[in-house]
């Protein structure tokens, strides 16, 4: 087609009949069309029922509703700030600064999932802690952790198909329990850890809280040797379990009170540690605990000594994204990790231009 | 003017320069439309897509100053005024964008507080305060521009088709990637 273009510019071609140009044109109409296609195809246009970061967040707004100004999914929190404190153990696993000794300031976000940032707390919600660690020259390392010993889903169409399960019937307001069976049916390891997870007493607070990385990670060494890797901030403060007593009657916000009261008192503080996977060990799925064995490090201590509502934190204009690493960690292959990070900015957009709404812990909560 | 009427082509530091910026704009353009409708692919799509950004706002940049110390081969004699009005104005529209999007996109993320990695370490510094309100407006901007860009470049195609295949003025010749001898 580009042979003309050896003749030279002033030499100008007998002008084409017209039939020829009407064809030559419904030919460049026909390339146009699609190379538009094609882009619209990349973009989803065609393919209505692909699972989306957009879709995803729709899910959640069906579930919870629309909270102005609030997170889709973990709504209700404080923000913390403190400091991470490295015993330099962590730099024989991986060349991240933040595992040379040494300290460096963190801003994190206690939370519960859903998606109602007015819920009432309860110990049975699950528990998320966000964390941001501030690397010096700009880098930094953001953890968005839960309490769960193992995640449910092992994929994102399964947490997905969850929510819809568990989206309240119109006509009764409630979840339609052969739904929710109907996906138990169907997702056997959905089933194998809620198991897991149900063995786990809930403990009384968030101070006594574990919280665990779930998705595995690679840590990579200065010599360029990667591991698989999980992790878990395991609480200093002694586990209590949670009472049956537990007054949210008296008090909606009776958890995050005790943590404001106990943060107060005294710095908070966990141990980071750092578990090893072995070859075999699955990195893809997170419903699995690594067995009992694998070999265990303390690499620091956290400490948290400040507490905000949402309102004067800035933990809520953060985005926990897993997959915001410094350099010597990496993703693993497990396929929530990217759905994650393309779900947690979806939320963060959406929020970012909607009006705030005031929290359920206000300033004052935390003043008193 | 009697040696640029000569000269046929852009010169070959232009045309490598184009050619270059097309196959990266192209794969931008499918990547950005990609990665906002993916689960799986989004973090090794936006791995791509930032570093990509940052490297056409370079070009760019060359691309730009490099122009302004070349000749430039003549329009074809075949068109009108008002052709040549609307072609000069397809280009300043497509620098502009290939400039803006990139410095919004860095931008935003800047007002989200998120970092801007390029390759392992190594990555930018913000150009804007945390705000995410301004975020939202800048990453709404991006989009429509973005899209913006993607019918300008539909429209550039579709021009140099028609001179080429139709008016058969040579137009495209001006910036073949191979040489075309002048008369």
């Amino acid at each position: 087609m580009l042979s003309d273009s050896t003749a030279s510019a002033e030499k100008q071609p007998a002008p084409l009949s017209r039939s020829s140009a009407l064809r030559r044109l419904m030919g460049i109409g026909v390339v146009i069309l699609c190379v538009a296609g094609g882009f619209l195809y990349l973009g989803g246009w065609f393919s209505p029922n692909a699972l989306t970061p957009a879709r995803f967040v729709d899910a959640f707004e069906r579930t919870d509703g629309v909270h102005s100004g609030f997170r889709r999914n973990h709504a209700k929190g404080v923000g913390v700030s403190g400091y991470f404190e490295s015993n330099g153990e962590g730099a024989r696993l991986s060349k991240a600064v933040v595992f040379k000794l040494g300290r460096v300031p963190v801003t994190g976000r206690f939370s519960f999932g859903g998606g109602d940032p007015n819920v009432v707390d309860g110990p049975n919600m699950v528990r998320g802690l966000g964390l941001l660690f501030w690397l010096p020259d700009g880098e930094e390392w953001r953890t968005a952790m839960v309490n769960l010993p193992v995640f449910p889903f092992q994929t994102p169409q399964a947490f997905y198909d969850n929510l819809v399960a568990s989206q309240p019937d119109p006509k009764t307001g409630k979840p339609d329990p052969e739904k929710i069976a109907a996906f138990a049916a169907s997702h056997p390891a959905t089933v194998r850890a809620l198991s897991i997870i149900q063995s786990h007493a809930p403990s009384s607070g968030f101070d006594n809280t574990a919280f665990n990385s779930l998705n595995a990670f690679w840590f990579i060494d200065a010599a360029g040797k990667s591991i698989p890797v999980r992790w878990t901030l395991a609480p200093v403060q002694p586990f209590a379990a949670a009472s049956a007593a537990a007054t949210a009657q008296t008090d909606k916000n009776y958890m995050f009170d005790e943590l404001i009261a106990s943060i107060l008192q005294h710095p908070l503080q966990w141990h980071l540690i750092i578990t090893i996977g072995q070859p075999g060990d699955p990195t893809n799925d997170a419903t699995v605990a690594w067995l009992d064995g694998r070999g265990q490090m303390d690499v620091g201590t956290l400490t948290l000594n400040h507490i905000d509502s949402e309102e004067t934190s800035p933990a809520r204009d953060i985005n926990f994204d897993p997959l915001v690493l410094p350099s010597g960690m990496a993703p693993s292959d497990d396929p929530l990790l990217s759905a994650r990070s393309a779900i947690y900015s979806q939320s963060f957009t959406r929020r970012a231009g909607e009006a705030k709404t005031p929290s359920a812990i206000s300033p004052a909560e935390v003043r008193k | 003017m009697n040696t640029a009427s000569q000269q046929t082509q852009f010169t070959v530091l232009m045309r490598i320069l184009h050619w270059l910026m097309a196959a990266m704009v192209l794969t931008m353009l499918g990547i950005g439309v990609a990665m906002v409708a993916s689960l799986g692919d989004y973090h090794r799509l936006v791995s791509i897509h930032r570093p990509l950004g940052i490297a056409i706002l370079i070009v760019v940049v060359i691309r730009f100053v490099n122009r302004q110390f070349s000749t430039l081969p003549p329009f074809p004699a075949s068109m009108s005024s008002q052709e040549r009005f609307v072609a000069h104005a397809s280009e300043v529209l497509l620098y502009t964008l290939l400039f803006v999007l990139p410095l919004i996109g860095w931008g935003m993320l800047s007002a989200a507080r998120f970092p801007i990695l390029l390759y392992g370490p190594l990555h930018l510094p913000p150009i804007l305060p945390h705000s995410v309100t301004l975020y939202a407006f800048l990453r709404r901007t991006h989009t429509v521009l973005a899209y913006l860009l993607f019918l300008a470049f539909i429209a550039h195609f579709g021009a140099i088709l028609f001179h080429t295949l139709v008016v058969r003025d040579g137009l495209f010749s001006r910036m073949a990637p191979w040489r075309v001898r002048a008369r």
